[in-house]
């Protein structure tokens, strides 16, 4: 259904309405997902704010201290209150969302890429190399992510670089995995068993035709993921292994808070917050797309 | 059933392997002299020397891998450069309390996930489905340290129902337990509901009802079964999250288990004891999958084992 999503997207424009595309397709059944459509929503502001982050927030998020006003609770002059060291709580999580959305993009992205051309060759091709492909994705699968994460920490170091390199290795399997069951299907559809006929590369039949065919579980699993990777480059930065002091990274402000939780809970409460409904949003995106593009993929 | 068991256990060998080697690799690969690292910032180059013999490490890369394998093979996994006590010992004291929480929190995580999976879809589209789902999803997003934190401030600072760190008694189990198993028992109700919903629209399950069952009889014994099997499969799955989890959570809860170990390793470069740790978790993941494939069995009686 979608071996044209791709191209969808250009085409869309030069399609008098009322014909069915499978970008239209795919934007009827979207749009009936109410809470999916609130979630892109959401997702849409994040990225704004993340973006503009720097010219929004209202104080520097490193390096004003409010002496004054130190673990005060939300008020006029900072809407989110203090943290123990005098910071405006509110622009130092404008700028962890920064990091936040950053760090989890662009790990998707490269574990993404990596598996998914991993998955293409595996599945396209068979053989040795199918083999040893998913011999390596078992064996990094029995490692669960965060001690995967952890072992890269461990040998590079910490900082927020090391977490992006380790959270796109453990991306990696599961795309693989993913384009690849998709390719071997594909691979015997009719249509690029009439593309080879007519003397198409392999090259051709991979890029053009096998690979549009499995764009939509790749962009359904891109953006569950995201969540997922979110949550573990917080965790890595909770555990003092990523984003290191003063980074406004929204896992490193929540173990700032840890010490001064009975005192001022507010310094733990909205970074908490800021995690839990970006991760929410991914996550209800994802259902959404899910069931618009590509209703048979797993539902967990 | 039992040459099915050996087949498979044979099976796991090339894994197991390439984790050991990629483990003692692992060393090799880190920046740095770890001969330097273990003998300390200011020792002079004898004293690194002198460690380096002891550690083996001046021995070729062959040579080194034979003694690594030998040496596992006994039982030996090194000694604590941070405590200089053997590994062993430091993982075998670590190891129970991390083990009852993740039993703890996978129980917790079926119980709840189950539930909520079997109300959701048989009420599927009404509102126990719709405030299942919910809580599901908050449960996959809400991150485990965060929750935990949260949990601790209601529970043993404002309430001062339940103890805050360390693992005493049943009480100091509880919340840890339940951070660690919420995300687990999120993932288990939205994988129950939807192998659910497909089993209740399979013939067989009208032709129970229609010769008159009850519905009860219907879900529990004519659904229950075949709705479990990939669920199952699941749970395997989920348990090296709990693995991967208990490693956060040990730190929310100051937890004396081999997750907080880890951390501690890793925060002082302590390798022996990395080393042995990521074994361990390996060996056992890879161990429950193999137990899982026999549950599976179990429950769906036509798969024959060949």
């Amino acid at each position: 259904m979608s071996e044209t999503a791709l191209t969808a997207t250009a085409a869309v424009a030069s399609v008098p309405s009322g014909v069915r595309t499978p970008w239209s397709e795919f934007w009827r059944k979207f749009r009936r997902q109410h809470v999916a459509v609130l979630a892109l929503a959401f997702v849409v502001v994040l990225v704004a704010l993340a973006i503009l982050a720097p010219w929004i927030a209202p104080y520097d998020a490193e390096n004003f201290f409010d002496y004054d006003r130190i673990n005060e609770g939300p008020s006029f002059a900072h809407w989110l209150g203090v943290d123990p060291l005098g910071r405006d709580i509110l622009s130092r999580i404008l700028l962890g969302g920064r990091i936040s959305l950053a760090t989890g993009f662009l790990s998707v992205a490269i574990g993404g890429l990596v598996g998914t051309v991993l998955g293409l060759l595996a599945g396209y091709y068979e053989g040795w190399w199918d083999r040893i492909v998913m011999r390596l994705s078992d064996v990094l699968f029995a490692f669960p992510g965060i001690l995967l994460a952890l072992g890269v920490v461990a040998i590079l170091g910490s900082s927020l670089v090391n977490v992006v390199v380790a959270v796109s290795v453990f991306s990696v399997p599961a795309f693989a995995r993913l384009v690849r069951g998709n390719t071997l299907v594909l691979k015997r559809a009719t249509y690029v068993e009439a593309a080879r006929s007519i003397g198409a590369s392999d090259r051709t039949i991979l890029l053009r035709h096998i690979l549009p065919g499995t764009v939509s579980s790749i962009v359904v699993y891109f953006t569950m993921r995201l969540g997922t990777s979110i949550i573990t480059a917080a965790s890595l930065s909770f555990l003092g292994m990523g984003a290191q002091p003063p980074t406004p990274e929204w896992g490193a402000m929540l173990n700032d808070a840890r010490a001064d939780m009975v005192s001022s809970p507010h310094v733990a409460i909205f970074p908490s917050l800021a995690i839990f409904l970006t991760v929410l949003a991914f996550n209800l995106l994802g259902d959404g797309l899910r069931d618009a593009l590509d209703p048979k993929l797993d539902r967990a | 059933m039992l040459t099915f068991f050996l087949k498979r256990l044979l099976g796991l060998l090339p894994t197991l392997a390439i984790v050991a080697v990629l483990v003692f690799l692992f060393v090799h690969m880190l920046p740095g002299d770890p001969a330097r690292l273990a003998a300390g910032q200011d020792a002079d180059q004898q004293t690194v020397e002198l460690v380096r013999a002891e550690l083996g490490l001046d021995r070729s890369l062959p040579e080194q891998f034979g003694r690594y394998f030998l040496n596992m093979a006994r039982g030996d996994v090194g000694v604590s450069i941070r405590t200089r006590r053997p590994v062993a010992t430091e993982i075998g004291e670590r190891f129970m309390p991390t083990l009852l929480l993740t039993l703890t929190s996978m129980a917790w995580a079926v119980a709840f996930g189950l539930v909520i999976g079997i109300v959701s879809a048989v009420y599927r589209n009404e509102w126990p489905d719709r405030l299942g789902m919910t809580l599901a999803v908050s449960g996959i997003s809400f991150p485990a340290f965060a929750l935990g934190m949260l949990l601790m401030q209601i529970f043993s600072v404002g309430l001062g129902w339940l103890p805050t760190v360390g693992a005493g008694s049943w009480k100091h189990y509880i919340l840890p337990s339940l951070t660690l198993g919420a995300a687990v028992a999120a993932v288990m109700a939205r994988f129950t509901r939807a192998s659910f919903v497909e089993v209740l629209g399979e013939d067989f399950v009208r032709t129970a009802r229609a010769k008159g069952l009850k519905e009860r009889v219907v879900i529990a014994k004519h659904c229950l079964r075949n709705a479990l099997i990939p669920v199952v499969t699941m749970m395997g799955l989920q348990f090296g999250f709990l693995l991967g989890g208990s490693i956060v959570v040990e730190a929310v809860f100051n937890w004396p288990g081999v997750g907080r170990l880890l951390v501690d390793s890793v925060n002082q470069r302590d390798y022996p004891v990395i080393q042995a740790l990521v074994l361990m978790f390996s060996l056992e993941f890879i161990l429950i999958n193999l137990v899982v494939d026999l549950l599976y069995g179990l429950i769906n009686p036509t798969i024959r084992y060949k």
